[in-house]
Order: structure tokens, then C-alpha cells, then sequence
């Protein structure tokens, strides 16, 4: 059984006043609320001993009680009234079928894509990250990854004599200007790259093979 | 000795200079003239001569000219040779001219990193350079030592001369404010900073006030009509901040500009043809020997005629050095000389105009 008091109820109260703090009776716990105030005893509960869940939630309603108790029901029916009108109307039930995704799962398809971009940006404008060896980065001939023109691809690529995805006109570069070793498809280095340059010309409409 | 065909140039030569500064009714008359004295000489000019001259009758006079190398973004020859390669043929293009120019401007980013080594090697490769180097500096060169090696290698970054009948005026327009003491970068951080273009964590450079109050103070000297021909690394209008194709104060220094008469901004750092005017001001951009930029997404001005998007296959296309005819009217013609093109000129007349006569050819190659 759990007693309910608004203030210090328990043996000893005058001490308790004098020394400013909540009276304890043994093996007992006791909690105080937010309020600073209103203080609330757990029978039977040692301390270092876990209530289990069923029981705590328990303890958690009753200890809401007590602080609507406490601040009367009046200011307790307006802040009911004040929270009824911030909550948002709720959108017009559009029917929509469920999904298994959740919100929390978009945030992590956009934090690993983000993660993916800026470690090719990081590559694109370091002048050995991708195996170059004479000072040059891609971002000295391609600020902000301009004239990629990855929407292009592929196309025929005159100088190569062979149609060319992107990746390999980054990797002529790589060989080219930069004076490295091409990449093999799989370099994570090459594929961070090209997600960059992708995602530098978000929105532009696809154009295989414009030269 | 001379021979004959000595004596037939020289004469070719003085008959020219003369044609260019007669109007179209004086030439008829020296063009009889010298008719007459060639056949009295019993040596004709060969007929094709003429025409060609017809066209530049009413062309103001050449009164000299100067040829420009700028952003050669030099690296320790150790590291990379192809920027090396570029410089030298520049310097190697510049001179052959003839006739030699009065003078070659550098416009700046000598190095790529502001390193004693990158600097010192630039130095030596301009000494090959036969007529007089006025030096201006850039970015690239500057933000190491905050240009401490710089100026003991070619001395003042801010200054003006007189050349005949001109006046020359050479800028430092890279100054940023100090955003490097506060997160305690390192000098090379900071050079590495500024040496991003597209570095979203830049700031824009500008001419800053103590150099504004500078060139007041100088161009107060100067009278009105005299022609003025401001070098600057930094284009001294706005075109695009993101990459600081753009001079923060440029309204400040154009209002310090605009009551000449006859005014031209010539800078680098953009590495591209680029013209425009603002009021009586002229701007031209110059070409780098290292790599051109594209253009920027947005700032273009009206009259610029893009140059085509550069091959990469071929590391000198794009790339280049220059040229700048000044008439006798202080007014001056821009040639682009791109390397595996053929060179590109921007007339006076074309600004002046407002891109209503002589427009440069058309770009075909466009950027995307």
C-alpha cells in the first residue's frame, strides 16, 4: 500500500523540517516530484532495488496524480485547454497504404548518403587521395565539381576511342592530369567520387550521350 | 648592308604607320602618293597591300604595347613539371613578338602554395624574360607568409608608374579578413584555404581601405584625360563570390575609377576571357598558363564572349598568355592568345560600343 502526501508524511517530521530534507522511514524509498514540494513514498522498495515495469508505471501515474492534486483543478482543466489548441489539426485523412519505413529510417539513408558524398568531396579536392602524385586535385580544373557533366554518360568519348561512363572519364583524370594509377570499379575512393559529382548536379535532367 | 628587300620593308613600315592615322579622304591622297613615289622609285607595292589598310584607315594609332603571363600556379618542378612546361612557354611566346612588347605584366598566383621554392622558381624562370616584368600578386602567393617572401623577391605589391603617356597602377586586391587567428590555423592551413576556390569557408577579397585611400591619394596626382590602366589579380567587379571571382569593395574602387575618361581594368585569377564595362571602365580578364576555370554559374557580364570549353585530353587548351595594344587615345585592344586555338581579340571599339561593332567570334563548344 502507498501513501500519498502533499507534504512530508512520515515520522519525524519536525525533524525533517529542520533539516530541510524529505522524512524516510526505514526500508522505504521515496521520490520527490518536480515541483520541488510534494514528496512520494515507495513501501517495500530497498534501496538499490529495481521496481519491475508494470509497477513502475504505476508509480509514475500516481505521482501525477499527486502533482494535479497539488496544483488544483482548475489550472489543471486550463493547461489541459492551452495544450488541446497547440496541438497541430491533424492533416486531412488522406488515405495512404502503411509503409515499413519509418521516419527514423529515412534520417539513416540520408546520413550514410551524406556520409558517402562527403568523402568523395574530401577525395575531390585532396591531390592524393585518389593516387595523384604531381599536386593536382579534381576541384583545380572542377570547382564545386562544374563541368563533370555526369549527366552525359555515357557517351562516346572521342579521345578514348570507347564509350565511357563517368567513372571512367574520372579515372583519365586520375591517370591524366593527377599522374596516378586508374581505379579499379570498386575503389570506394572512385565510387565516394562519383557519388560526389551526382550529387553536385542534383537536378539537372539526364543527357546520355550529349557532348 | 641593307638590300633591296630591307630597304622595301622599312619603307612598307613607315608607309603604314603613317596610312593607320588618316582618315579615309588623307588616305586616297597617301595612297597616291605613295603610288607615286614607288613607281618613281621603280619598286610597286604589291597590290594586296592596300585594302588591308583601307579597313584600319580610321583606327587610332598603336601607341605600344605589352604582353601579359599570369597564374601559372607553380609547384617545385620536383613535383610537377607540366606548370613548369606552361610558364616556360610563355616566356618562350612573349619573346618571339615582334616587335618585342615595351613590357610584361605577371598577374599574379606565380605559385600554388606561397612556398620560398615554388616562389624562387618562378622568379628564375621570368629572368628569361627579355623586356622589363611589373610584377602583381595573387592569392596563391600571399597567404603562407602573408607575402613576406614575395615582396623580398619582387618588392612592393602596391605601386604605380608612367609609361609613355599612360598611367599604370598595380594592386594588391587578394586582403581577406583574418579568419584564421581565431581557429589557430597554421600558416599552411591558411594557404591551403585560400588556395580552394570553391572553399565554402572563405571570405571575399577585397582592396581593403588603407589601399583605397592609397590609389585616391595616387590617382589624385593624375589629370582626368590621362589614360589609366589599373592591374588588379581579382576581377574589380562581381561576378561570383563563391568563388571569389569578385572584389567585395569593387563599388568603393570603381567610384575612385570612374572619373577618368579613359579607364581599363586588366585582372587575372579568373583564368578565362572575360570582358565587361562599367560606365567608362574597360575590364579584361587574362588567361592562366596552368588550367582554365569554367565559368561561373552566375555574375557573367553582357559583353563577354565565352571562350570554349577547354579540351582535357590536351593540357594546353584553354591555357595561354597575351597581349595589350594601347592606342594613342589611351583606349586599348585585348588579344587572348590561347594556346591550340587560334588567339582571340576584344576591341576597344567592341566595348566601347557596348558589343555593337566588332564582336569577337562566337563560342561554339559551349560550357554545361
Amino acid at each position: 500500500m502507498r501513501t500519498l502526501a502533499t507534504k512530508s508524511l512520515a515520522i519525524g517530521a519536525a525533524l525533517a523540517a529542520a533539516l530541510a530534507i524529505p522524512a524516510v522511514r526505514a526500508a522505504e524509498t521515496t521520490v520527490s516530484l518536480c515541483d520541488g514540494e510534494s514528496v512520494m513514498s515507495i513501501p517495500g522498495l530497498k534501496p538499490g532495488q529495481v521496481l519491475p515495469p508494470d509497477e513502475a508505471r504505476r508509480v509514475a501515474v500516481d505521482m501525477m496524480q499527486l502533482w494535479r492534486k497539488s496544483q488544483g483543478e482548475t489550472r489543471w482543466a486550463a493547461w489541459t485547454k492551452e495544450a488541446e489548441a497547440a496541438r497541430p489539426e491533424p492533416a486531412a485523412a488522406e488515405e495512404k497504404q502503411p509503409t515499413k519505413f519509418t521516419a527514423r529510417d529515412q534520417m539513416l539513408w540520408k546520413l550514410e548518403e551524406k556520409k558517402w558524398v562527403e568523402d568523395g568531396y574530401k577525395a575531390f579536392h585532396n591531390s592524393k587521395a585518389l593516387g595523384g602524385t604531381i599536386g593536382i586535385s579534381c576541384d583545380m580544373c572542377h570547382p564545386d565539381a562544374t563541368n563533370t557533366h555526369p549527366e552525359t554518360y555515357p557517351k562516346f568519348q572521342t579521345q578514348l576511342k570507347k564509350v565511357a561512363l563517368l567513372r571512367d572519364q574520372i579515372n583519365w583524370c586520375i591517370e591524366n592530369p593527377l599522374k596516378g594509377k586508374p581505379l579499379p570499379d570498386g575503389d570506394p575512393a572512385l565510387r565516394a567520387v562519383e557519388a560526389y559529382i551526382l550529387s553536385a548536379r542534383k537536378g539537372v535532367a539526364l543527357e546520355p550521350g550529349k557532348h | 648592308m641593307k638590300d633591296r628587300y630591307d630597304k622595301y620593308l622599312e619603307d612598307r613600315e613607315k608607309y603604314f604607320d603613317r596610312v593607320v592615322r588618316l582618315g579615309r579622304r588623307d588616305f586616297v591622297k597617301a595612297a597616291g602618293a605613295a603610288a607615286a613615289a614607288a613607281i618613281a622609285s621603280s619598286r610597286l607595292l604589291p597590290h594586296s597591300f592596300q585594302p588591308v589598310d583601307v579597313v584600319n584607315a580610321a583606327a587610332p594609332e598603336r601607341s605600344f604595347r605589352f604582353a601579359y603571363v599570369s597564374d601559372s600556379h607553380l609547384y617545385e618542378r620536383t613535383l610537377n613539371e607540366r606548370f613548369v612546361r606552361a610558364i616556360l612557354k610563355a616566356v618562350d611566346d612573349v619573346n618571339a613578338l615582334t616587335p618585342p612588347p615595351d613590357f610584361v605584366l605577371y598577374g599574379g598566383d606565380l605559385a600554388q602554395l606561397g612556398q620560398p621554392a615554388e616562389l624562387g622558381e618562378g622568379a628564375e624562370i621570368l629572368k628569361a624574360l627579355k623586356p622589363k616584368v611589373r610584377m602583381m600578386v595573387g592569392e596563391h602567393d600571399w597567404y603562407l607568409d602573408m607575402g613576406e617572401q614575395w615582396r623580398t623577391l619582387f618588392g612592393k605589391d602596391v605601386y604605380s608608374f608612367d609609361h609613355k603617356g599612360v598611367h599604370f597602377v598595380v594592386l594588391n586586391s587578394v586582403i581577406v579578413e583574418d579568419y584564421w587567428t581565431g581557429p589557430k590555423l597554421t600558416p599552411m592551413e591558411r594557404m591551403q584555404a585560400m588556395a580552394q576556390l570553391d572553399n565554402p569557408n572563405g571570405r571575399p577579397f577585397t582592396v581593403g581601405d588603407a589601399q583605397r585611400d592609397w590609389l585616391a591619394s595616387d590617382l589624385a596626382k593624375v589629370k582626368p584625360e590621362t589614360p589609366v590602366i589599373v592591374f588588379s589579380h581579382s576581377p574589380l567587379y562581381k561576378i561570383y563570390k563563391a568563388w571569389n571571382f569578385w572584389t567585395d569593395d569593387a563599388e568603393q574602387v570603381q567610384k575612385i575609377l570612374s572619373p577618368f575618361k579613359t579607364m581599363t581594368v586588366i585582372h587575372g585569377h579568373t583564368h578565362q576571357m572575360l570582358s565587361n564595362r562599367i560606365g567608362n571602365i574597360h575590364f579584361h580578364g587574362m588567361l592562366s598558363t596552368a588550367w582554365p576555370w569554367p565559368y561561373a554559374p552566375q555574375g557573367l557580364p553582357k559583353l563577354t564572349v565565352r571562350m570554349n570549353r577547354s579540351d582535357p585530353f590536351d593540357e594546353l587548351d584553354g591555357c595561354g598568355d597575351g597581349t595589350v595594344d594601347v592606342f594613342g587615345n589611351g583606349r586599348v585592344d585585348k588579344q587572348y592568345n590561347s594556346w591550340s586555338r587560334n588567339p582571340v581579340r576584344v576591341s576597344a571599339a567592341y566595348l566601347e560600343s557596348d558589343g555593337a561593332t566588332d564582336p569577337p567570334a562566337r563560342e561554339s563548344d559551349v560550357n554545361y
